[in-house]
């Protein structure tokens, strides 16, 4: 079968990319453990550079592959944010019909985040790493050629501008074009499925300002419990027998703020990122639905032209049938996604809400430990004169 | 501790009641009145219960009983009375006097009042509080018949004004100077207790909300639906916690009041004896001033100055008659004032050996009584922390099967 984009960029049929395939390679991927696995990447170690223009962060990739589509079996490459950006926007042109995961944010507002604070960095780190371990899972986006360059290549702008030049060459815009049909009726199965994303969105958004609105009642408590402490350490100063006791509460309270601060900065740092990072995946989605109802409508469209022709020969037209492939490519590539993301998400809520719950409980059982352990304190009675 | 009321009675306040009546002006007011019941404790060999007496009070009388043993028992370190109005609320509280959780927070800090009063040693044996336990009618005119309002010392009232008194008991100074940073150190306390208090609250209503989304989420989904809802429940049982656990913190701030009302009640009797000492100095100046003017007169010498000093010079000295007669006066005052001197010197000794026994006693109470309370407060942490390791342990569950 000639399965080709609309803007002539071939697709790889070489790769167990085509449909048929597809679901049994899920079913491999679904049984993935460490053995079957093989490929394995990894970013950390987040590094400053300060040059004359600008300063930036790279972090190291890494990479440790057993594939025959890569040369070697380790490598080693430095990557920024900028790097991250292109891979995802390559991956987005040359793999239409498939979903992309998405990057944390591109733009922060100067002067209210710091960008080059250490609890941004390791967030982003965190997302960048989350990012390319989606892809590595993925049986079709992670044979891809422009990750495969991001992965290994010693020069990755070389081979940008090259790209670049390719294409100007052949004179077609990078973006995926949108023929501009409009769908009649979405099928039922993906309009549930945009149904389910909206909703799965809002419920999503709503989560994140409660859990922003605890943060903020939390810090605003934090305040004045600081101020609450230090008063029985003054009463003590007052007091004799009574200020052992009183020092002691004290003290308590100071433990009770630390333990509260920690985990005021956990839920910042591990849990709101993750929750945006699912809004961002949910808006991807929803484009992709998108993409395939322009495929489905400009096929729908063609098929309409071819009828209303009245040709003797009821001969159904080449391109007509390329656009007909093109739909149940799309439309297989999406269900499956769909459900590889489907299984995800429960896993990653589940480990997401299972996070929360426990530093919950790690901040009770801090307080508890202070509480308790001052029990003897107060019930001590002073040594008889 | 043998002889006092407390343990030959049982005294309980144990109900509240609106009532409305006139007041003074014939205008129509509402109030509250209090039950107090009192019945004769059971020696083991009894079988039977006494029968219970009771009457009704309301805060107003409560005051005067007061007002009474702190003028009558200058000495004594009186019981304060629970807060006349409520202060220290957060926004949860209501500071109406009828509200009715204030109004039983009132029942239990004046019935504490009474037992407190019952329990000491010198307080429970007067006469006039055994007849505001047990005799209905008439306590009001019987307290004003004891003329205690003259023997209040107006100056009392004056709290800040300063007395210039030279040789002050310096444990005395000390103790009014503890007195008013305990006060302070209290009030501050209280006022951050109550804004803490208000932040979580917040803090746990807002998880209420989680309840509601996971709920909507749940709809949604089909594996994770079950987990998500059940969650969802906790998150509300957490949310509605805190309103029991902040009803039980009140009871300690109550305890706390006490003390600030206390240190209150120390002050006056540290400023009592300010008072005193004052008069007794001024009395002993007058006398040397008197005994001055006498020897002045005496031997005619002049060594202060005095208008009549001068003007008798001006136009002409007195008959030695006059002088006379002026000395024999001064004698007569002279002989008054050492006796009274006298009998001032022994009532200050008295007040201070007595008034620092009672101090003393106090001080036990005080830190045997704060001691409880910061106990009972860190026990109430802890069930707090405990409630929440099993509501998020509850939730993680929930999520586990999700």
């Amino acid at each position: 079968q000639d399965l080709s984009l609309p803007n002539g960029t071939p697709v790889d049929t070489s790769s167990p990319a085509s449909s048929s395939s597809l679901l049994n390679r899920l079913q491999l991927d679904d049984d993935l453990d460490g053995e079957t696995r093989d490929l394995f990447v990894t970013v950390d170690d987040p590094k400053k550079h300060v040059c004359t223009m600008e300063t930036y962060i790279t972090y190291r990739v890494t990479t440790k592959t057993t594939r025959a589509e890569f040369d070697l079996p380790e490598y080693s490459v430095r990557r920024r944010y900028q790097d991250f950006d292109w891979l995802r926007n390559k991956l987005e042109e040359s793999q239409p019909t498939h979903l992309i995961p998405p990057l944390p944010e591109k733009f922060v507002v100067k002067g209210v985040v710091d960008r080059f604070s250490e609890e941004f960095v390791e967030t982003r780190r965190k997302a960048l790493d989350k990012f390319l371990k989606r892809i590595t899972d993925h049986p079709v986006l992670s044979f891809n050629e422009h990750f495969n360059v991001f992965l290994t290549a010693k020069d990755l702008n070389a081979y940008k501008k090259q790209g670049m030049a390719l294409l100007s060459k052949v004179g077609e815009s990078v973006k995926y074009v949108t023929g501009g049909y409009k769908l009649r009726s979405r099928p039922l199965e993906f309009a549930a499925i945009g149904e389910y994303l909206d909703t799965f969105s809002l419920k999503l958004g709503t989560i994140d300002r409660i859990a922003q609105r605890i943060i903020k009642e939390q810090l605003e408590y934090l305040v004045e419990l600081r101020e609450y402490g230090p008063v029985y350490s003054t009463w003590g100063g007052l007091e004799v027998e009574l200020s052992e006791p009183l020092e002691g509460v004290s003290a308590c309270i100071g433990n009770c703020c630390t333990a509260l601060e920690e985990l005021s900065e956990d839920m910042t740092e591990d849990f709101l990122p993750v929750l945006r990072e699912y809004i961002l995946y949910s808006e991807s989605m929803k484009n992709v639905l998108k993409k395939r109802d322009q495929v489905q409508a400009e096929y729908e469209a063609k098929l309409e032209a071819v009828a209303l022709k009245k040709e003797d020969r009821p001969k159904v037209p080449t391109d007509v049938e390329k656009c007909q492939d093109r739909v149940e490519c799309f439309n297989a590539d999406l269900k499956a996604d769909m459900e590889r993301w489907q299984n995800n998400k429960r896993q990653d809520f589940r480990q997401l809400l299972m996070g929360m719950a426990d530093k919950n409980i790690q901040y009770y059982e801090k307080c508890l430990t202070a509480w308790e352990s001052i029990i003897p304190l107060l019930q001590d009675k002073p040594e008889t004169k | 501790m043998e002889d006092c009321l407390a343990k030959k009675m049982e005294i309980t306040v144990s109900e509240a009641e609106k009532r409305t009546g006139r007041n003074a002006m014939n205008m129509q007011e509402t109030y509250t009145a209090y039950l107090i019941e009192t019945r004769a404790v059971q020696s083991q060999s009894e079988g039977q219960c006494a029968p219970v007496d009771s009457l009704w009070r309301r805060y107003s009388e409560f005051e005067l009983l007061r007002n009474y043993l702190s003028v009558t028992y200058p000495h004594i370190v009186v019981p304060p009375l629970p807060e006349k109005r409520a202060d220290f609320v957060w926004h949860k509280l209501s500071a109406d006097n009828m509200d009715p959780d204030f109004v039983e927070r009132r029942r239990i800090g004046l019935e504490n009042f009474l037992l407190r009063v019952a329990s000491h040693p010198v307080l429970c044996q007067d006469k006039i509080f055994y007849s505001f336990l047990t005799q209905e009618g008439g306590w009001k005119e019987m307290v004003n018949e004891t003329g205690f309002q003259l023997k209040a010392d107006s100056r009392l009232k004056a709290l800040n004004a300063t007395f210039r008194v030279k040789n002050p008991d310096k444990r005395f100074t000390e103790l009014k100077h503890y007195s008013d940073e305990l006060q302070s150190v209290i009030s501050h306390l209280l006022r951050v207790r109550a804004r803490v208090a208000d932040r979580l609250y917040g803090v746990y209503k807002v998880h209420g909300n989680y309840g509601r989304v996971f709920s909507e989420w749940s709809a949604i989904e089909k594996e994770m639906g079950d987990g998500l809802q059940s969650a969802g429940h906790h998150m509300d049982v957490y949310a509605a916690s805190i309103d029991d656990i902040l009803e039980e913190e009140e009871h300690y701030a109550d305890q706390l009041k006490e003390y600030l009302f206390y240190a209150e009640a120390l002050r006056a009797v540290c400023r009592k004896h300010e008072l005193m000492q004052y008069d007794l100095e001024m009395a002993a100046q007058d006398l040397t001033s008197k005994k001055q003017q006498c020897e002045e007169l005496a031997t005619g010498t002049v060594r202060t100055f005095s208008l009549k000093g001068m003007t008798s010079k001006l136009f002409g000295q007195e008959t030695p008659e006059q002088r006379e007669a002026k000395i024999k006066v001064l004698e007569e005052q002279i002989q008054e004032g050492e006796e009274q001197l006298k009998s001032k010197n022994l009532e200050g000794r008295d007040f201070v050996k007595n008034a620092w026994a009672d101090i003393e006693r106090f001080k036990e109470q005080k830190n045997h009584d704060l001691k409880e309370a910061l106990i009972s407060y860190a026990v109430m942490q802890i069930s707090m922390c405990k409630k929440g390791i099993q509501v998020w342990t509850n939730a993680k569950e929930c999520f586990s099967k999700m």
